[in-house]
Order: structure tokens, then sequence, then C-alpha cells
């Protein structure tokens, strides 16, 4: 039989097996999310493609129609939505993740478990949003008649990133929210700028040619940017390359906010039970 | 026999006072924007001005053996729960350390993680998961725990069409087929009516009893906590008060509770009926009262005005609590409190049979059956029963029967 030391401060050795044995009750939240996301609602899931799909119409308008900006001879809305995929999942992630540990704090003062895969599964109930939202997207490119190229299969590749940039900016927050309920006020600040700080409405191009590479190095430490040149790449046809040095920055930032994330998390996920 | 617990020299502070949870970002932003232009005048320096601390658990050690059903005891704000939250890696202890042989579950509230809005079925799985069931286990158990918890006709309706006692009878069925080594209760069976409570106990004596389980039970009912464990320990103020025997336990709990008193007074109150005085006068002094002597009791009744049909009586308890004597006065059998004023009952036992023991008394004044109660009156006189002169070869104990009676043997 296994031999467990509880002592004050220490680190839990068996914290990643412990995360490994309690992969059914991290499905097991993801699927009580899904199944009570739509339960008692009139039009279920069409909500998951209402809001991306308003936003691109309006972007489209705004963006492509009166500004009249570039879109590399790609139809303007399959441009948009190529980016409102990412965009959009990364958002959703983000707001369920912030909420997940308050709104489950009778869970978490009632029961131990590793508190990582609460944010975790929010994450993961996005996803689902997120493959609801790819199967408009191939709608939408069947009525352009539109093609893309065999880099579509490194969608997959990121997907990943998109998750691990999702995962990484939510676990900071989820965990900042617990002791600051502030964030829960900060958050659709940070959701409503970055729609348009990041490039869903426009193309990055746009901003690397008005304002040369140096600020576009910048403009990348956004890590939303370079998950969305990577979506943009791998669906679209265009021969349009990402700047790949910028494109490396922001990986590298997905990267960083993803291992700071599951550290600063670690550190204070011992409290939560305290102060929640 | 191994230890399956071991708890040595635990502590756990909190820190009360100013909640800072909710106080936000700014008391921080605040601190650290005047950081450079404070003194550095104590130690403190680079910290919060520390709110007052309190200590839930102070120094606590104690052993659990392989098998064992062990009681937690102690009035609200012991720290019992603390102990059960460090116990089960809710929360860190803040000193001292814990030894654990073996998986832990805790139930330390049925129905945790349930929601409403899924369906019996659902919450079987989702609830088992939470409690730490594999898939497989509780596919296993699936059956089983429907016709525990007698719901199979609503098993596809969401909980929160149930009513409560279907809530927690389905809660507690989940629970009580978990099968871990160390099982960890608080309060369930504070919750369900006095059937399901019943089965409660059973299922908790079977697990304990005859799956060998180790449990730690924490529970406000003297008499679960009594039929379950053989060995309890008493929290009092974050220490650890007595450990030992349950009954002994117990007995120090009942006692540590309330001041010893032989005469109650009370002032009268204007609205109603009221208990002013209760007095025991025993057969000898300082509420010693010797067994088979007359035993009296006296009670000043205030009455604002006359009434019919009041009814008085009042009980007998043993150290446990338990009730042992009941005894009665009806103005319908005989006329009493129909003037106003204040007004004396007296009741004399001739030959007092309790055994050996501590004693206590609940009074009841009211009206007829159906009519609101003016007072239940707790704890009102005790006095302790002694045997002299009667030789027994085991010596005398209460917990051996609470009344001695007259009998004669032949053989």
């Amino acid at each position: 039989m296994a031999t467990l030391i509880i002592e004050a401060g220490r680190t839990e050795k068996h914290y990643w097996r412990d995360l490994w044995r309690y992969r059914e009750l991290f499905g097991f939240l993801a699927w009580r999310d899904i199944l009570v996301r739509y339960k008692q609602t009139a039009v279920g899931v069409t909500w998951a493609l209402l809001q991306p799909l308003l936003t691109m119409i309006v972007f489209t308008v705004i963006f492509g129609k009166l500004a009249g900006f570039p879109s590399g001879g790609v139809p303007y809305p399959i441009l948009v939505f190529a980016a409102m995929l990412p965009w959009q999942f990364f958002a959703n992630s983000l707001s369920g993740a912030s909420g997940s540990i308050v709104g489950n704090a009778s869970l978490i003062s009632k029961v131990y478990f590793p508190r990582l895969i609460v944010p975790a599964s929010a994450v993961v109930v996005s996803l689902v949003d997120f493959c609801i939202n790819l199967g408009f997207l191939a709608v939408l490119m069947l009525w352009y008649q539109y093609v893309p190229t065999w880099r579509l299969v490194l969608l997959p590749l990121f997907t990943l990133a998109a998750f691990a940039a999702a995962l990484g900016v939510g676990l900071w927050i989820t965990a900042l929210n617990v002791k600051y309920r502030d964030f829960k006020y900060v958050l659709p600040f940070i959701i409503q700028f970055g729609l348009y700080i990041s490039p869903v409405g426009f193309s990055s191009h746009v901003v690397r040619e008005k304002f040369g590479e140096v600020v576009f190095m910048l403009y990348s430490l956004n890590p939303m940017v370079g998950v969305i040149d990577g979506f943009r790449w791998a669906i679209l046809s265009g021969d349009v390359q990402p700047y790949w040095p910028a494109f490396g920055v922001s990986l590298a930032l997905v990267g960083i906010g993803l291992a700071s994330g599951i550290w600063f998390f670690r550190k204070t996920e011992r409290t939560f039970a305290d102060i929640i | 026999m191994d230890s399956l617990i071991k708890v040595e020299h635990l502590s756990k502070r909190y820190f009360i006072g100013k909640d800072r949870s909710g106080e936000g970002l700014r008391h921080k932003l605040d601190f650290w924007v005047k950081a450079p232009f404070r003194k550095q005048s104590n130690g403190k320096a680079g910290k919060f001005a520390e709110g007052e601390e309190f200590w839930a658990l102070n120094d606590i050690s104690f052993d659990v053996k392989q098998g064992e059903v062990i009681g937690v005891i102690g009035r609200n704000g012991a720290g019992k729960s603390t102990l059960l939250k460090v116990l089960s890696r809710i929360t860190e202890p803040t000193k001292g350390r814990i030894t654990i042989t073996g998986r832990v579950a805790s139930l330390l509230e049925v129905g945790t993680g349930f929601h409403p809005e899924l369906t019996g079925r659902e919450n079987i799985f989702l609830n088992g998961a939470i409690l730490g069931m594999s898939r497989r286990e509780i596919k296993a158990k699936f059956d089983e725990i429907v016709a525990f918890a007698e719901i199979d006709r609503f098993i596809d309706t969401p909980v929160k069409r149930y009513s409560s006692g279907m809530y927690v009878r389905l809660a507690f069925a989940v629970a009580a087929h978990l099968e871990p080594e160390i099982l960890i209760v608080d309060e369930v069976l504070a919750v369900g009516d006095a059937e399901f409570q019943k089965k409660c106990l059973g299922k908790m004596r079977e697990v304990s009893g005859k799956g060998g389980r180790t449990v730690l039970f924490v529970s406000h009912n003297m008499n679960a906590i009594a039929t379950l464990t053989a060995r309890c320990i008493l929290l009092e103020h974050g220490l650890l008060r007595s450990s030992g025997k349950t009954e002994d336990v117990i007995r120090d709990y009942l006692e540590s509770g309330h001041q010893k008193q032989t005469v109650y007074r009370a002032d009268p109150v204007l609205e109603r009926p009221s208990i002013t005085r209760a007095e025991v006068i025993t057969s000898a002094d300082n509420a010693i009262q010797h067994h088979a002597a007359p035993l009296i009791f006296e009670f000043d009744i205030h009455m604002p005005e006359g009434q019919h049909g009041k009814t008085f009586s009042f009980q007998i308890l043993d150290s446990m609590e338990r009730p042992v004597v009941h005894l009665w006065q009806y103005d319908q059998e005989r006329p009493m409190l129909r003037t106003s004023g204040t007004h004396t009952l007296q009741c004399e036992i001739p030959c007092c049979r309790l055994n050996v023991g501590k004693y206590t008394v609940r009074a009841f004044l009211g009206g007829a059956p159906g009519q609101p109660v003016d007072e239940i009156a707790e704890n009102l006189c005790d006095f302790e029963v002694v045997i002299h002169g009667r030789p027994t070869l085991f010596g005398w104990r209460p917990e051996t029967c609470a009344y001695l009676e007259d009998a004669v043997w032949k053989v």
C-alpha cells in the first residue's frame, strides 16, 4: 500500500502521477460541463456558432469592405473565420477557466484532487465549440469553393499551440482570480481588447507593412499573433508566409506562458481551500 | 498491528480578523507602491501586517490502527473539520506531520459535486469519480447503489426535481459503496429521516465491521458515535483534550459542556408561563444521592395568568444524555397552575433506584397534547448517585445499567 506523508510546505512529489490517476475525474468534469452547458436552452449548440458568425460578418464589413484591408486573394469571410477559430477558442477558454475554481468552490473545499484538472477541463470544454466552428469553416469553404493545401494537415499542431496558449494564460488568471476577484472584471477587458489587438479582423501583414519589422517583433509578443498566423497559414492556400522569426517569438511566449502558468498555479493551489 | 494513520504534532494556523480574500488587488498594489517610503521598522518588512492568528489545531498527535473505527468529537469550532480537511489533503498543515498508509476517501459532505441539472445516473458517475472511484468500479456497483438509494424510477430524472430525501439517499448511497482502506466521514448522519439514518448506521457498521475498513468518524450524534466506535478523541479549542475508550471520552465531552449546578434559577417571563426554579434535594450534601434513599425535586412555575389544562413533566438523563426516568403531572388529573403567580411543584421519589453515575434533569412545561410548549429547559440540576453498604463482586459501574431493581432469586 502506498504511504503518503503530509507535511507543511512539502512539494508534492507525486504531483504528475496524481494528475494521471485523476484523469477520469478530469474527463468527468469536462463531460459534466458539456452536458450542462446547453441543457434547457432552446437552440442549444447554435449558440456556439452565433457569436463567431456575427463577429465574422461585422469584421468582414468593417475591415474588408469599409477599410478595404487586403486579403491576399482569400475571400474575406474565410480570412476572418480562420482567425476567429483560435481566437474564439482562446477567449472561451479564458472565461471558462477563470471562474472554474471559484465556481467549483464546494468541490475544492470538500475533496482532494490535483486542482489543475479544473481549469484544464474548462479549456477542454471550449474545444467542443472549437470543433463546431471548425465544421462551420468547412461549410464556408465549400460555399466559396475554396480548396486548402497540404498544409491543412498541420492544423492539429497549431491547435495544440492554441491549447497551450489558452491553458497558460488561463492558469494565471484562474489562480489570481481565487485570491483577487478583480480578475473577474479584468478578463472581459483582456478579451475585448485582444480581439482588436490580435490580427483577427485583418491579416498580420497589414501590421508588418505599415510599421516595419521591429514593431512587428514587439507585436508578436502577443502569443495569439503566432497562433493566428499559424492557423491562417495552415488553412489558407495563398503563398503568403508568416514572418518566421516573429512566429518563433510568439510560440516561445506560448511555451513560457504555459510553464509559468503551471508553476504559479501549483504554487498557489495549496492555499485555495483556505482562501476561496 | 500497524498504524494506518499516524498524526504527529499537527498544527494548523489561520489568520482571522480582516478578511483579506475579498480585499482585492488594491491593498497589495497600495502596499508595493508605498514600500520604498516606508520605514523598515520591524522584521515584518515586505510582508503584510498579519491579522490575529488563530490555531485551529494545536499540537495534535494520535494513531489509528488497521480496522479501527475512531470517533472524533468536540463542540463547534473545536477543530474537527480542520483535522479532517488536513487529513484528506484539502488544506495543508502549518506544522507537524501525518503518515497515511493506504487509499483515503473522505465524505466531508454527502452530495459533494452533485449537479442539479444532471440526472441521477449521470450524478452517480460524476460523484463516484469525485470520491475517487474508477469508472469500472462505479459500473460494477451501479445497480447496488440505485437499489440502496431506492430511486430506481427516477434514475433518469435531473436531481433538481428530487425531493431532499431522495437527494440525500442517492448521495449517501454513492459514498457508502466506496472501497478505500481509510474512510473519513463527517456528519453524514445528520441528514435524512429516521428510517434512512438507521440504514446508514447499519451500512457504516457493516463497512467497518466486515470490511476491516479503517474509519474516522465525526459526529455530534453521541448515539451514533457510541454504537459505531470503540475509541474516540475529543478536541477542544484545537487541543486534544482526551482520547481513549469511547464511553469515557463521551462522558468527558458531556461534562466539559456545562457547569455543574444543583439549583436552576431564571427570571419569570412576562407573556407566557415559565420555570423559574428547579432544585434537586439529594440525600447527602454536594448533590450526592445515596442509592435507595428518597430523592426530591422541586420546580417553581411562574404563571402570568391562571390557565387550565397545563401539563408539566421532567426527565432524568444519564451522563450519556439518555433519558432514564420520565415523571409527569397533568392539570386534568390533579388541578394545578390555575391561578396567576408562582407555584411550587414537588416530586418525591421514595426509593431512588438509579445506578451509580451522574445525572441531570430536563423539564417540559406546556398544555394539552397539540397545544404549544411553553418551555423545555435542559441541564437543570446535576446530581450523582453513589452506593454504599451494598456489596458487589465487580464494583459499581455506571455503564452496566441505568437502573437497579429489587428482585427475588431462586437458585
